[in-house]
């Protein structure tokens, strides 16, 4: 169970998150939505404690997590309960694939032999749809999309509680993001996972979402289920479900 | 009175700039007691500042201790005290150039590598990515940087003082005239223990500093292609200004009489 209650942040003068109240159900899948810039990866690099709010709290399963402090070994625990896909992907260029899927199964409390985090490196690569050749390559030698899944796999690695996926199928094909849509349901529902995903696509929204959440100027706007989504009423969620230029959401031009 | 709130403005930023890269290293020193430790990043320390930065070393060195020998020899010929250029050369080098110019050089090449990386990788989210995967960016990135940059700078000057020293005697013997032994004898017998002991201490003191600054601004990178950029350049500034100020406070208390 994850929530937040009156997050607030500003960078400087730029007041981003203002007042964000959110509960996310164990076991389930919300989506949020909302335009670019509205703060969404602010929103879940708060709750991963990345960047510290200004105001309000932020609980998973009823511990405060703007309290642990970083590096201590509450904190780690903490963090390794996670799995979390960022926008731009940020493998690290410095190891190959496979090293940068399995990175948590290298080191620390996770550790396996490295033969068998290969092993499992390979498998992870093979659910996102990319085949065993990729293991030896780097990060750079990737496409865009290749790159996404890779980081997928790594947040899928070590088989977190909760996932986090930050746009997951921007930049795919719509046969590839229709694969990762299918992935992210079936993590939620074999693995039983709490998921939180960012998109802007629509189709994925109906695919993955058991609840929705549309962000809009530094608030939630609306939150439900995936099936009241259509009926809301909302003019706003009306307006970015349709994709139409005409409604309470100022477009600039 | 806005000037003088500017200067004063200035002087309190600075000070608090002091104050925070000094936190930092000791906050990276504290790493250092405290598991786990990343072997395979620190031994890619090693050999990216250590090994990687022998040729530029060599080079730098052979040609400042040849100019050396040549400025020694004509200087020293206006009070016929040619004679002296092994000695002064040896010293020269072995006391400050040495040690003075592989640390500019590690500035040059490593502190700005290591800066430009972390900066990327701050930019990229690498370093968020670290901390999600329960991997302390200070202990995998800034200490084995910082630890292997100490460790392996003394051996660089060294190697430095040992070439600007051979640069010194192919002029000396080739050019002005010396007997190689005698060139060489006087060398070694002029030289004291605590000539090179200063050596390499500074040599440690200036790869703690020129690591340590590039981990500190890498770390703090704006965002953007423009943040990288600036990263590296405060970094590299930053670490030649406190080389030569650290330089010269370490020769105050090695050699002050
Ligand atoms: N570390 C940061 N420093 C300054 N501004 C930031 C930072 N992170 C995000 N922002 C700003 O916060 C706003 C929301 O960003 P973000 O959450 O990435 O948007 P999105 O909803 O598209 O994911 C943007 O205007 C961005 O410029
Ligand atoms: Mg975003």
């Amino acid at each position: 169970m994850i929530e937040l209650r009156d997050v607030h942040k500003a960078f400087g003068p730029k007041e981003v998150l203002r007042g964000i109240d959110l509960s996310i159900g164990k076991g389930r899948s919300m989506v949020i939505i909302g335009g670019s810039g509205t703060g969404k990866s602010v929103c879940l690099k708060c709750v991963l404690g990345l960047i510290e709010p200004d105001r309000g709290i932020i609980t998973v399963d009823g511990q405060d997590v703007t309290r642990l402090r970083q590096g201590s070994s509450e904190r780690d625990a903490f963090l390794a309960r996670f799995g979390m896909l960022f926008q731009g992907g940020a493998l690290f260029d410095s190891l190959p694939v496979w090293q940068n899927v399995a990175f948590r199964l290298l080191r620390g409390s996770l550790k396996r032999p490295w033969t068998e985090a290969r092993e499992i490196a390979i498998e992870k690569l093979r659910r996102v749809g990319l085949s065993p050749d990729v293991a030896d390559l780097y990060p750079a030698e990737l496409s865009g999309g290749m790159q996404k899944r890779v980081s997928l796999a790594r947040a899928i690695a070590a088989e977190p509680e909760i996932i986090f996926f930050d746009e997951p199928t921007t930049g795919l094909d719509p046969i590839m993001s229709g694969v990762i849509n299918d992935l992210i349901r079936e993590i939620v529902v074999e693995m039983g996972a709490t998921a939180m995903t960012i998109t802007h696509d629509m189709t994925s929204v109906r695919a993955i979402a058991d609840e929705v959440a549309m962000l809009h100027r530094g608030k939630i706007r609306w939150t439900g289920p995936v099936t009241e989504m259509d009926a809301s009423g909302d003019p706003y969620l009306t307006q970015f479900i349709t994709g139409s230029p005409n409604g309470p959401i100022e477009t600039l031009r | 009175m806005s000037l003088l709130a500017a200067v004063g403005r200035a002087v309190l930023a600075l000070l608090a700039a002091i104050g925070r890269t000094a936190l930092f290293g000791i906050e990276t020193v504290s790493h250092l007691f405290r598991p786990p430790w990343y072997p395979r990043e620190f031994g890619h320390a090693l050999l990216q500042i250590g090994y990687f930065s022998l040729p530029v070393v060599g080079l730098t060195t052979i040609f400042t201790g040849g100019a050396l020998a040549l400025q020694i020899y004509a200087g020293g010929a206006r009070f016929s005290a040619e004679a002296v250029v092994p000695q002064i050369v040896a010293i020269g080098m072995v006391r400050e150039l040495g040690p003075v110019l592989v640390g500019l050089m590690i500035a040059a090449r490593v502190t700005s590598s290591i800066a430009a990386e972390i900066a990327t990788m701050k930019v990229t989210e690498q370093i968020d990515a670290l901390v999600t995967l329960s991997t302390h960016p200070m202990k995998y990135l800034t200490l084995p940087r910082v630890l292997a940059a100490t460790l392996v700078m003394p051996l660089l000057v060294a190697v430095g003082d040992v070439i600007g020293i051979f640069g010194g005697y192919v002029v000396g013997v080739n050019r002005l005239g010396f007997n190689a032994s005698t060139y060489l004898r006087n060398t070694i017998d002029f030289l004291e223990p605590l000539d090179i002991v200063s050596s390499m201490t500074k040599g440690a003191v200036f790869g703690f500093l020129a690591a340590l600054m590039g981990c500190y601004y890498g770390m703090q990178s704006a965002r953007g292609a423009q943040g990288v950029g600036s990263a590296t350049k405060t970094a590299v500034v930053a670490a030649s200004v406190l080389i030569l100020a650290a330089n010269f406070i370490l020769t105050e208390l090695f050699f002050a009489a």
